[in-house]
């Protein structure tokens, strides 16, 4: 009988612990979840009721017609913004590669390591806001800071370089935009990561390998490659994650998402669907294709992915 | 030591270059990082007219002369001390309700015994690979029909319930040994007793690591931020930074003044990381490690 009473004590104490974070979790995330699926069908502007439209925001999003003989996309703009995205993640392979180098190189136990790590992780810790600022100042064509190397190397040089639209031409705008994400990225928490990952490798290893007269390319390929592959993997999970869901602050504060849209992401676009142009449903419905394109890649990681680090270490 | 004696001349050149090569790299790196932090220290030191340079090639390093009016005139052209505190108020207690409700859940999901407690826990897990915008896009509107919009309230209450929090602590406290708990409960001590005198204080640094994210995290919040608020008044510090630059539409922005924002806005966060910076290491460790 006490037994019963002290479990029924439990489960109530068990219920109030968890009351407060579960009402904000049920009001701020579990109702909103399915909120939103419900809104990916209708039309709405926030401020006049909402009127259901089937599965119409999803045929504009990713359906096709026929237009004087072509096929054409019912919203280019959306998969020009896709296309936006993924061009901008390109970057995320070498962003990755540059921390793992860079974590093997401050992995070498020498002296200065604190101070090195300091600088690296600078732009992790500095506002992000800030950091779109100052490289908007840099990519300045007029009067910025890389214009200004370009054209005093051509004279050094003795060839007349011009200065580069860094941002405000197609051509240019992404790739000012992955160079300033690399530089944001590769000393911040995935070379930290890839530190303790290498810290995690037993030395035996190593020298095993040694006796046996493997060079240090060799080493890296059979033993730190495979014994840090979880994280490497932890790390483009993600990064990729992150990637689709990316772009937000830089096309506001730098490009407005131009020029042309040429730097206008998935998450810039709902954004505007949302507060600029009034279309809460249809952002709705690019929301979840988000999500969709988050679940397949993760499913398909932790398939394949998974499987290959498993591989190694099991 | 042995090892030491053993190596060959030939062997200690080879580690030395090594060094060197390492060395050289990684400074090479570190100007790169630091270059721009100093152009945009040395650019908050220069007067509107002098950062327009006629030509160029022209550019200053130095200031000349010296203009530390920006460092002035930024509290006066925006409301940027009302920034300040706006996101000082608004992280402190997000942090502070995060961390709290998050640790009563995840102590209840780690260690107490109630029915639907493992389907109510998978809810939380399942709805951690949601992207944001799926559920800000509902919050948003709700907002507006509670009325919420442009208040502290909106910046504050949705921030503080995240699955990520009860989560995190759930999975450091199911490490804490039981056999402290059981011994406080012979000793007489209420399952709040337990809570707060022997899993919380066991619990620091998974505590602190909650608290220095989540404080980072509301610190640098952009786009919610910017959805619910309209008045200046409301507006946090990176709200507040972007709406430096929307002063000048269609001109050269003030460059110096802009950069003498961003230096203030930026310094509280390095110094806290150089006196914490074992801390952060540790905290990034154990999250990417379990989250």
């Amino acid at each position: 009988m006490s037994k019963i009473k002290s479990i029924n004590q439990e489960a109530i104490a068990g219920y109030l612990f968890i009351l407060p974070n579960f009402l904000g979790f049920l009001v701020f995330t579990l109702i909103p979840v399915i909120f939103s699926l419900i809104l990916s069908f209708v039309k709405w502007d926030i401020l006049t009721p909402p009127e259901f439209i089937g599965i119409s925001n999803f045929i504009r999003l990713l359906g096709f017609h026929k237009e004087a003989g072509a096929i054409i996309p019912n919203d280019p703009l959306f998969w020009k913004c896709l296309g936006n995205t993924i061009y901008l993640m390109m970057i995320i392979p070498i962003e990755i590669m540059a921390a793992l180098v860079l974590a093997i190189l401050m992995n070498q136990r020498i002296k200065g390591i604190t101070l090195f790590r300091t600088f690296y992780f600078l732009p992790t810790i500095t506002n992000g806001v800030a950091i779109c600022l100052l490289w908007a100042w840099i990519y300045n064509y007029d009067f910025g800071l890389l214009n200004s190397l370009i054209i005093k190397l051509g004279d050094f040089l003795g060839i007349p370089l011009k200065g580069i639209p860094w941002l405000t031409s197609v051509k240019w705008a992404k790739p000012s935009l992955m160079l300033m994400g690399l530089w944001t990225m590769i000393g911040g928490y995935n070379m930290i990561l890839f530190m303790a990952a290498l810290q995690n490798v037993p030395r035996e290893l190593y020298e095993a390998a040694s006796i046996d007269g493997a060079n240090a390319f060799q080493k890296f390929w059979s033993i730190t490659w495979p014994m840090i592959s979880p994280t490497t993997f932890f790390i483009s999970v993600m990064a990729v994650i992150g990637g689709f869901q990316g772009g937000f602050m830089q096309a506001y504060i730098m490009t407005g998402g131009g020029p042309e849209r040429s730097t206008t992401t998935l998450e810039y676009l709902i954004y505007n669907h949302l507060y600029s142009w009034q279309h809460a449903g249809y952002a709705a419905s690019i929301a979840w294709f988000v999500f969709l394109l988050i679940f397949i890649i993760t499913v398909f990681n932790w398939k394949f992915g998974g499987k290959l680090v498993q591989q190694y270490h099991y | 030591m042995e090892k030491k004696l053993k190596m060959s001349v030939t062997e200690k050149i080879k580690k030395l270059f090594d060094r060197t090569f390492i060395y050289a790299i990684l400074t090479i790196g570190a100007i790169t990082m630091v270059v721009p932090f100093l152009w945009m220290l040395s650019t908050s030191l220069k007067s509107y007219s002098s950062v327009f340079i006629f030509n160029i090639s022209d550019i200053k390093w130095i200031p000349n002369p010296f203009y530390f009016k920006n460092y002035i005139d930024v509290w006066k052209v925006v409301p940027f001390a009302r920034f300040y505190i706006n996101s000082l108020f608004v992280t402190s207690c997000v942090t502070l309700g995060q961390v709290f409700t998050s640790a009563l859940a995840a102590y209840a999901f780690a260690r107490l015994r109630f029915p639907g407690r493992d389907k109510i826990f998978f809810a939380y897990l399942a709805t951690m690979m949601i992207p944001g915008s799926v559920t800000m896009i509902p919050v948003f509107a709700l907002m507006r029909v509670f009325g919420w919009i442009d208040s502290y309230k909106a910046l504050i209450i949705p921030a503080i319930f995240t699955a990520y929090g009860t989560f995190l602590l759930r999975q450091f406290f199911i490490t804490i040994p039981r056999d402290l708990e059981y011994a406080a409960k012979i000793d007489g001590c209420s399952l709040w007793g337990i809570f707060w005198n022997v899993v919380l204080p066991l619990s620091k640094t998974a505590l602190a690591t909650l608290t220095i994210f989540v404080a980072l995290g509301n610190w640098v919040s952009f786009m919610w931020p910017l959805l619910v608020t309209n008045s200046i008044e409301k507006r946090t510090l990176p709200i507040g930074l972007a709406y430096f630059q929307e002063l000048y539409q269609h001109a050269q922005p003030n460059w110096g003044l802009l950069m003498a924002g961003s230096v203030i806005a930026t310094i509280p966060l390095i110094v806290l990381f150089i006196f914490n910076q074992r801390f952060f290491v540790e905290g990034i460790k154990l999250t990417g490690m379990k989250g």
